[in-house]
């Protein structure tokens, strides 16, 4: 009888000793996908559902409302402040940072990743302390009529700091990695400091700049908890989107509320896709740089 | 000679700083100390006894217990999800690795009202684990279904780099000695992401912390069972507490710079470990 095992080729031997079982990898990809499916995939379905279960009418008459337009016009407001805000700290902190070296460097970067480690109902919280009536300049604003706390100034600057580290987080690594001899022979060759800027660094860093704004963006208009402390809750007014979305679900009007949430999980939705196609167009962009 | 900075013949550097330093400043330093220098009008048993009364410490216990719980379960989860997409191919495996970041990018409360209307008795799950006795929504299991949404991209995210520039060398190295794949596992692969399990844990664990947008739907909110300490504060805020709010929000920063000092040393750790091997 000839025996019925052939040796197996070294790729095969390889392979198995490199590989799990086929039972395992499917078992693992199985249990991976019911977990995902269960957090993540049916909560996002369930938003777009329950906001259209009553029909498009209802769903059409929550989003056109005019408290609900007003949410929208007032998140877009604040978005439109907030990002380009950091968007220009971004790049100064990224200049500072990665173009030179200073000392107490690692502590400025630990720094501006702070606002990211503290819980947005505190974010709020110490610019009630700073804005508000009982705060450090409450009876000089209201002496001088002004308004920082439960109004729309008090939601930019809550919004402002829980954003502060989205675009220099991603600039700082990025232009860490890209040096500094290119800027260096621009000014050799007699560039002024803007001129570099913006003819060499600027087209440098852009991808890097629209992928931070991209989720600085999403973060601005979707953030909740430091919003609310400061907001003072007042309808058509001060009343951002997340806000609205609340004030109707406490309300039990759920069709409503799950119709304007389902603005903003679309606008999460957008936001992933954008970051992917940046990520993509970056891998193939490096890989094309190696060859 | 002592130099604050080294040369350089690229130009801004003062403007760059300064303008960094006054923003920081102005935006965050400064509100932040506001909490602090507040809270110092408190005596030391004034303040002992605000941030210690049963309520709080019942917050307290809920809010590390859930968010410890969760960030567990992310340690867990998201290794095997990280594994998976590094490892395993599969269809549609493009658009799964997209979504994970999905808890990035969903406001808290959107993610809120949708798990609470999930895991309510009516909702798509909760009337499956109603009739076992099981009630998540307004409970303090709600919450840990929340923070361990919220916690999801974190794990996955630090560890999923870290698998992807592990050199088959080593494993391959393994497997000739005939090691067989658990063996390669436990011993090779897994000390060499451990270091990024942890970051990715304790990252987790404080965001979870400080959530409060994506629980307060989900938690019911009653005193002394579900009400975690970042609700506490603002219900504080609306009683106009100030003095309680304030000096609960300083513990709770105190516990968020000691988890960031924490973090920036795991990552450290990790990124020397990355660089030895």
């Amino acid at each position: 009888m000839t025996a019925m095992t052939y040796p197996l080729s070294a790729d095969v031997q390889k392979q198995q000793a490199m590989q799990e079982p086929a039972w395992i990898r499917m078992f693992l990809i199985g249990l991976t996908l019911i977990f995902l499916t269960l957090f993540l995939f049916i909560p996002l379905i369930s938003v777009f559902y329950e906001a259209f279960k009553k029909g498009a009418d209802v769903y059409l008459a929550a989003i056109t409302d005019p408290d609900a337009v007003a949410a929208i016009k007032l998140t877009l407001t604040i978005a439109a402040i907030a990002v380009p805000l950091n968007l220009l700290f971004g790049v100064a902190a990224a200049w500072a940072i990665a173009k030179f070296e200073f000392r107490g460097k690692n502590l400025l970067i630990t720094l501006i990743d702070l606002p990211f480690s503290v819980s947005p109902v505190v974010s709020g919280l110490i610019y009630v302390l700073v804005f508000g009536l009982q705060g450090w300049f409450g009876s000089w604003l209201a002496e001088h009529d002004m308004k920082i706390i439960f109004a729309v100034p008090g939601i930019v600057l809550a919004t402002v700091f829980v954003t502060v580290p989205f675009i220099a987080r991603e600039l700082i690594p990025l232009m860490q990695e890209q040096g500094t001899e290119e800027e260096e022979a621009a000014v050799v060759l007699g560039a002024s400091g803007w001129q570099t800027f913006y003819q060499v660094t600027l087209p440098n860093i852009k991808w890097g700049l629209l992928y931070g704004a991209i989720l600085c963006n999403a973060r601005a208009m979707g953030e909740f908890g430091a919003v609310s402390v400061v907001s003072g809750h007042i309808r058509g007014s001060t009343n951002t989107m997340p806000l609205h979305v609340e004030i109707l679900y406490n309300e039990y009007n759920f069709a409503a509320a799950f119709a304007v949430a389902s603005l903003l999980a679309l606008l999460a939705l957008v936001t992933l896709a954008l970051k992917t196609l940046i990520e993509f167009r970056n891998q193939q962009h490096q890989q094309r740089g190696h060859e | 000679m002592y130099t604050f900075k080294q040369h350089s013949i690229l130009p801004g550097f003062n403007l760059a700083l300064g303008f960094t330093l006054l923003y920081l400043s102005l935006i965050v330093l400064i509100p932040l100390s506001a909490a602090f220098i507040r809270t110092a009008e408190l005596t030391w048993p004034e303040f002992w006894a605000t941030v210690t009364t049963p309520r709080v410490l019942a917050s307290y216990r809920l809010t590390f217990g859930a968010s410890f719980a969760a960030a567990c379960v992310n340690a867990v989860f998201g290794l095997l999800v990280a594994w998976v997409l590094v490892r395993y191919h599969f269809p549609g495996k493009k658009i799964v690795d997209a979504l994970v970041d999905l808890p990035f990018a969903l406001p808290t409360a959107v993610a809120g009202i949708a798990l609470t209307a999930l895991y309510a008795g009516n909702g798509w799950i909760g009337q499956f684990l109603e009739p076992l006795g099981i009630k998540v929504a307004f409970t303090p299991l709600g919450i840990f279904v929340a923070l361990t949404f919220i916690g999801l991209p974190f794990v996955v995210r630090t560890v999923q780099p870290v698998l992807e520039d592990i050199e088959t060398e080593l494993e391959e190295a393994a497997a000739t000695l005939g090691a067989n794949r658990w063996q390669t596992f436990t011993r090779i692969i897994f000390p060499a992401i451990f270091p990024a399990l942890m970051t990715g844990f304790a990252l987790a664990f404080a965001r979870a912390i400080g959530e409060y947008g994506s629980v307060i739907f989900i938690a019911g909110n009653m005193p002394m069972v579900s009400e975690i300490t970042p609700l506490l504060i603002v219900t504080k805020l609306e009683q106009y507490d100030y003095a309680g709010a304030t000096a609960l929000s300083v513990v709770m920063l105190v516990i968020s710079f000691f988890l960031l000092l924490i973090i920036n040393l795991l990552q450290w750790w990790s990124r020397r470990r990355n660089s030895t091997t």
